[in-house]
């Protein structure tokens, strides 16, 4: 190049020199975007096809088969004293009132064999169904009353199409006789499939037609409610410490580099630290959302921590010069007005906290969650079991049926994430409308 | 101007055997630091970040009822020692002040002192407006309200009127006090600073470059009220622009590098400065 300028040639002008490096530029610009769509897209794509697995897989599990039995109530079964007596009551015979429902409506049916086999389409919950029914209300006695009752699962699985109607009777979990029975119920339309209240009120079970999500759920949110009231006011407070009051020194160094350690400890060691800190030796009952709130805090504290100093931090200077020199303390200086324009970061922080929480699943099965529980918890202190504890445990079960429920539950934790996520958008929103 | 720091230090190395024997560390300040009616009275101040040292021993008196500026090039330890006044600097880690400052014969760095209601009897307005993310009206009660100046509402109605008035914002604002005060202009802005700060009723008003965000027409503002304010106050204000110091101020400070070079008379300084650097930063070549 110096060559040419030496032999006389005009000097480059700067425009020319840029024009020519500017498709390359440009090339490069758009490739970089291309790659970033890319990402976006393969990305979206991953969740699409994860939530589309799970909705198809799960949908399912929200409707019910039940099946429709001319139900009589009869006297000499149920109350043979005519007391009316609520014990006497929640004590009769209720399987036999259902194999004479069964007995009515397929009369053809009078082998010992066939009329178990009949008696097995209904699920093994019925017989405690009829007995509410006629508890709440003692005047079905002597009549006869039309009841839907609850089918097995089996007979679930066959109306919802994952068992094949069309294998060989012997691959098949439901013999061809029950299913003639079940095309005779569909020809009469005494089968159907309904909304499933059980799986939104009621706890686990073995039978899956009975197993609902209701004792996980409200189990998560005793857990989680307990874990927010104990990491973020301690959280919140160690953040505010550490960045605006703790003098700098080795030592405050040293619980920094603490704090972001234990950010990356694996959950299950917290597991194992709360059940030999606080149930082996502070005695908290195992399994319960207290000893459960405990773990998940010492858990999500870090991310807190380290989340609220980051807020803290992106205060600017000015305004805690500003407060404190018309003479506010410290602490009102940050109470009045450093904590809340650090509070939606503090917030989003919070949340991501309690979203880990709420799908923890690791730390959880060593401190007894793993235990099969069927009541619903009615405090902090009650056994339960949680969402993501709830789910492992129905992958872990070999029905079928339990497949569907497996991925119904995932929904609704997704649907709980989804929602919290949402509420810290709006919080984020609310405080941050304070100019 | 033009000159280098080259230059500039050339010039300062010539000084220090020519002009000031025994080294920089014993530098006199040309001009009489005190004031016949003192309200602040600094002696020996030193202050150090870590281990290095901005302020060296610098004394000065700051008087009732006038205005006191502070000049010197950027770095030299003007915003350093303005807020050794009010005690601002025991927020910053590491830094250290010795000697001593007295406001009405009171030590303000005696151990038993409590730098909260100092910094309410010195108030501070900062170089960037940094008004509160609420309401005008809240900006101004925020210290009424800490220190409980007053009684009633409509007693801090009042003092919010009349901080407003005296700041010269009242007329502009006076029908959007429930707005928030980050949506004012600059200028603006800086003066509601202004009325939050003598809202507590403040016996001295630090003041850091408070125009140098602000356009001409708002500094011209600012200092109209500064010079207003003298009456019922004592001002000192660091300025890097030597027109405002000698438009506002009655005395005037030369800081040059932790040292303060030269103290006397507005008028003096700028007509006829008695130490060299003085001269040489004044009419500008360097700075
Ligand atoms: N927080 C601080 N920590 C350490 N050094 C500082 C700090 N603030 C100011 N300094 C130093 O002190 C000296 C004086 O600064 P400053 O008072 O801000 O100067 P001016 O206001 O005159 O421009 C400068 O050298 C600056 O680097
Ligand atoms: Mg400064």
């Amino acid at each position: 190049m110096s060559n040419s300028q030496a032999a006389g040639a005009p000097p480059k002008r700067t425009i020319d020199v840029v024009n020519a490096s500017l498709k390359r530029r440009y090339a490069r610009e758009r490739r970089f975007r291309l790659v970033g769509l890319a990402a976006v897209i393969l990305g979206l794509t991953f969740v699409g096809l994860l939530f589309a697995d799970i909705i198809a897989k799960g949908h399912t599990a929200f409707v019910q088969t039940y099946i429709q039995l001319p139900v009589t109530f009869e006297a000499q079964t149920l109350d043979p004293a005519g007391t009316r007596d609520p014990e006497t009551l929640a004590g009769a015979n209720y399987q036999a009132v259902i194999r004479d429902a069964l007995r009515s409506e397929f009369p053809q049916v009078t082998e010992r064999r066939a009329t178990r086999a009949l008696a097995s389409m209904i699920s093994v919950g019925a017989p405690s169904h009829l007995r509410d029914m006629v508890l709440a209300n003692p005047d079905l006695i002597g009549t006869t009353r039309e009841v839907w009752l609850l089918a097995d699962d089996d007979i679930d699985m066959l109306m919802k199409g994952h068992i094949d109607r069309n294998l060989p009777e012997s691959e098949r979990r439901v013999k061809d006789q029950t299913v003639a029975w079940v095309e005779q119920l569909e020809s009469r339309g005494r089968i159907e499939k309904r909304f499933n209240t059980i799986f939104f009120t009621t706890g686990t079970s073995r039978e899956p037609e009975l197993a609902g999500i209701a004792g996980a759920l409200m189990g998560s949110f005793y857990t989680l409610v307990l874990t927010l009231l104990i990491s973020f006011p301690i959280g919140v407070g160690a953040a505010l410490y550490l960045e605006e009051f703790a003098p700098k020194n080795r030592w405050t160094d040293l619980i920094e580099v603490n704090i972001n350690n234990l950010a990356a400890v694996p959950s299950i060691v917290f597991g194992l630290l709360g059940l030999a800190v606080f149930i082996s030796i502070f005695g908290v009952p195992r399994s319960t959302p207290l000893v459960a709130a405990l773990v998940l805090s010492l858990m999500t504290l870090p991310t807190i921590i380290i989340a609220s100093r980051a807020a803290l931090k992106s205060v600017p200077p000015s305004i805690r010069e500003a407060a404190l020199g018309v003479g506010a303390s410290p602490l009102q200086t940050q109470m009045h007005h450093v904590l809340p324009l650090a509070m939606p970061g503090m917030l989003t922080g919070t949340i991501i906290g309690m979203a880990q929480a709420l799908g923890e699943t690791a730390p959880l099965l060593m401190i007894g969650m793993i235990a099969f529980i069927v009541d619903i918890p009615s405090g902090f202190t009650s056994p339960t079991t949680v969402l993501p504890v709830q789910i492992f445990l129905w992958a872990d079960s070999p029905e079928r049926a339990f497949v569907e429920r497996t991925s119904a539950a995932i929904m609704v934790l997704l649907a709980f994430l989804i929602l919290m996520n949402l509420g810290a958008v709006l919080l984020r929103r609310r405080f941050e409308r304070r100019w | 101007m033009s000159t280098t720091v080259d230059d500039m230090s050339r010039r300062i190395g010539a000084m220090s055997s020519a002009e000031l024997a025994g080294g920089r560390e014993s530098r006199v300040t040309v001009g009489d630091v005190t004031c016949a009616n003192p309200r602040m009275v600094c002696r020996d101040v030193d202050v150090f970040y870590g281990s290095t040292q901005a302020i060296k021993g610098v004394s000065l008196d700051i008087g009732k009822n006038e205005v006191v500026s502070m000049i010197g090039p950027s770095g030299c330890g003007k915003s350093t020692f303005l807020r050794c006044l009010n005690r601002m600097n025991d927020t910053i880690d590491g830094c250290r002040v010795t000697g001593s400052i007295k406001l009405d014969g009171q030590d303000i760095y005696d151990k038993g002192l409590d730098p909260v209601p100092l910094r309410a009897q010195v108030g501070m307005v900062f170089q960037k407006p940094n008004p509160f993310p609420k309401s005008i009206y809240e900006n101004v009660a925020y210290g009424p309200r800490i220190h409980g100046l007053t009684n009633s509402k409509a007693e801090l109605d009042e003092v919010i009127e009349g901080s407003l008035q005296k700041a010269g914002l009242w007329n502009e604002v006076k029908d959007r006090l429930d707005k928030p005060g980050t949506g004012l202009s600059g200028g603006q802005q800086q003066r509601l600073c202004i009325a939050r700060t003598i809202a507590v009723s403040p016996e001295v008003i630090l003041m850091d470059e408070p125009c140098s965000a602000l356009d001409p027409i708002a500094t011209a503002i600012i200092e109209e009220l500064i010079d207003e304010l003298r009456a019922n106050y004592s001002i000192a204000i660091v300025t890097h622009s030597m027109q405002q110091a000698a438009r506002v101020s009655q005395r005037t400070a030369y800081f040059h590098l932790g040292d303060l070079i030269e103290v006397g008379e507005t008028n003096q300084i700028f007509t006829n400065p008695k130490h060299r650097l003085t001269e040489d930063y004044i009419t500008g070549r360097f700075g």
